[in-house]
């Protein structure tokens, strides 16, 4: 009897789940809809740029998936991290310093075609995970707040490396900060031609493939999400709590570090970055929208993606910056994260399915 | 070498004068976070309601060529911010650290958007005539030799903190809304079981610590500064929570943590003068308050082990 009531409690709360998820999103449009005709003379060329422009060219399909790949590999960082609940924002250092690590292996070390990205891409990732386990230690051994000590070490990260290049590998006949030109076998070769997309795809979608393994199918896993519900539960269970906050923390870097390489190789043929990013706040935005579980973080990064590419052809075409897309993102984070939206409405499904049945 | 050079420029009063310049912005923030603190409220949002105010400020104060209805159209901003979170974490219940995030990531987007649909510039607000508080010249002391340099002539906002400081330390110690304030921070449950609404309390909290935030955010760019330049926060409103965090949300140490922060800023600045490269220099706020943090976390944690051994004695284990 109480199985059954659990069960339709279950499938009205998936459903509701599925609801809010969709109003939300259509809210976060809503908004963009507004601010488009606020600020636009020609709304309605904005909007068919903004909504139609992704899916009108093939090259424009093909910067869909460029935008979601780091999109992804972020958002399988923050949802590891946050998923031991740790608000550890480290993923934009992570992949500031991955891309960095990738691209010293590429200009010093000479190695073979094929080995010499997978060195590269492993050791951005070791520099990555090495960098958010640094907010980890200091939460475990001294209790210093993680979210406040990463979002500090981002600005850290970046300026440690745009040092390291501007004094060591810079391309003085470049106009801008430039490093020198990368050996030519670290870079990822194009896998579809007419888009930017490289081999740097297929090693994704292995790491969300292991993701997902290790975050349903493995012990480590389990006491990873049991630390994250409840760490004095988990601790009484017998699971060193520690250990797992290390471990996450560790993982999640190694993926941002892993990111930033793929960005640097596929897209880049010498060290060209110069702004501070914010690539954690994607993390969440991705992470948020695909509920923590990696094998939904791709589908999240590929939405958020198709959103940006039209803002972009929005803002070239028309009127409308592309900085509208940060207020929407907002819109979205916040209301799919909200329990307490829609709350009354889900009251009456509850009630609707109940008395039906009876 | 170095610090030999440093140490001798340390002590002026132009050295004074900066410190107390850059702890400003700071300064403004940490009361901000002092006092959601005490509400049991954490407001990640404050760099966000620091960077609208100054975009506000910058265009009330250049569209209607008047300084007070600039500072009101930027207070507005940024309570505009605070009312959201407060909105959003209290009513709609998304947590509060993500709340924050996302504001924070909207703003600095939002406030691009908004510069780039009013002006057509995303960079800075280079064609509005912005308005910039004055500076005040204090009588008598701005005569006296060193201390004059030093504390006097500053920006009308930079004493506006320090008295922002005494009124922090008045609402929350000396009036009966301070108490709830406090009551609220310490135990909701048993705030509630005495009849205070907790919500209530917390937004009015993260509505006050909007508008003195929003000050900290005007310094920037209508003294500091005198325009808007794209994300000139800078990461201010995650070292005033620091602030908060190492000064136990306690007003006086609150202002102790934030000078050190500032002295550590303008203290960089200082090198940069003698040829320190400026990554070093920029890293050194950040750096200074990771330091200060894992400090105050130790110091915290040894006091809670004290506290323990006091107990276990008390019951005669």
């Amino acid at each position: 009897m109480t199985k059954l009531l659990k069960m339709k409690t279950n499938s009205v709360d998936s459903r509701f789940e599925a609801i809010r998820f969709i109003v939300a999103i259509g809210v976060a449009l809503l908004v963009a809809l507004i601010l488009i005709f606020m600020v636009s003379k020609e709304p309605f060329q904005a909007l068919q740029y903004l909504f139609l422009g992704p899916i009108s060219k093939f090259r424009k399909i093909g910067n869909i998936i460029e935008t979601a790949i780091p999109l992804t590999y972020l958002g399988l960082s923050v949802s590891i991290m946050f998923a031991a609940n740790q608000f550890n924002m480290g993923s934009s250092g992570a992949l500031f310093l991955g891309g960095t690590t990738a691209a010293i292996i590429g200009l010093v070390l000479p190695l073979p075609f094929g080995i010499h990205p997978l060195v590269a891409i492993l050791a951005a990732g070791v520099m990555g995970g090495l960098w958010t386990s640094i907010p980890a230690f200091l939460k475990l051994k001294f209790g210093a707040s993680e979210l406040v000590s990463s979002l500090m070490l981002n600005f850290v990260a970046f300026n440690i490396c745009i040092f390291i290049i501007m004094n060591y590998f810079r391309d003085l006949n470049a106009g801008t900060l430039a490093s020198t030109k990368f050996f030519e076998t670290v870079l990822l070769s194009n896998l579809v031609p007419g888009t930017r997309i490289s081999y740097g795809l297929i090693i994704l979608v292995i790491m969300v493939i292991l993701s997902w393994l290790f975050m349903s199918k493995t012990k480590w896993g389990y006491a990873l999400r049991m630390t994250g519900l409840n760490v004095n539960f988990a601790k009484f269970s017998g699971i060193s709590t520690a250990a797992v906050i290390l471990y996450s923390q560790f993982l999640g870097g190694f993926l941002a570090g892993m990111g930033g390489a793929s960005e640097m190789l596929s897209l880049y043929d010498r060290f060209k970055w110069q702004m501070m990013p914010s690539y954690a706040f994607d993390g969440v935005i991705v992470s948020v929208l695909g509920k923590q579980k990696p094998q939904y973080v791709p589908i999240a990064a590929l939405l958020l993606a198709y959103i940006r590419v039209g803002a972009d052809t929005m803002s070239i075409n028309g009127d409308v910056s592309f900085e509208m897309i940060s207020i929407i993102q907002g819109f979205i984070i916040i209301l799919i994260a909200a329990n307490a939206f829609l709350k009354k409405y889900r009251q009456k499904m509850v009630v609707k399915e109940a008395t039906e049945n009876d | 070498m170095i610090s030999a050079i440093s140490l001798n420029s340390v002590f002026t009063p132009e050295f004074i004068f900066t410190v107390i310049r850059v702890t400003t912005p700071i300064l403004f923030g940490a009361m901000a976070a002092v006092i959601c603190n005490k509400a049991g409220v954490i407001n990640i949002a404050l760099e966000g309601v620091m960077l609208t105010a100054a975009l506000f400020g910058v265009f009330g104060s250049g569209y209607s060529q008047n300084l007070w209805v600039g500072a009101l159209v930027g207070i507005l901003g940024g309570v505009l911010i605070s009312f959201l979170l407060a909105y959003f974490a209290l009513y709609l219940k998304t947590d509060i650290i993500l709340a924050g995030i996302a504001l924070n990531l909207s703003t600095v987007g939002g406030t691009i958007f908004l510069m780039f649909a009013l002006t057509g510039d995303k960079g800075a607000t280079n064609s509005v005539q912005s308005l910039q508080f004055p500076r005040i010249d204090i009588p008598f002391i701005k005569d006296i030799p060193f201390i004059g340099a030093a504390f006097s002539g500053h920006s009308l906002i930079t004493y506006l903190a320090i008295l922002t400081v005494f009124l922090v330390f008045f609402l929350l110690y000396k009036t009966p809304f301070g108490l709830r304030i406090r009551a609220v921070g310490e135990n909701p449950d048993a705030a509630r079981s005495v009849g205070i609404d907790v919500s209530r309390v917390q937004l009015i909290a993260l509505l006050i610590s909007g508008v003195i935030a929003s000050f900290g955010g005007m310094y920037m760019s209508m003294a500091y500064m005198n325009l808007f330049t794209n994300n000139m926060v800078a990461g201010r409103g995650y070292i005033a929570m620091a602030a908060a965090a190492m000064g136990q949300a306690n007003p006086v140490g609150t202002t102790i943590a934030a000078f050190l922060f500032g002295t550590m800023e303008a203290f960089g600045y200082q090198l940069q003068s003698q040829g320190i490269p400026s990554q070093f220099i920029n890293s050194i706020p950040y750096i200074s308050v990771i330091i200060g943090l894992v400090l105050y976390s130790m110091y915290r944690q040894r006091l809670l082990k004290k506290k323990k051994e006091l107990k276990l004695k008390g019951k005669g284990v």
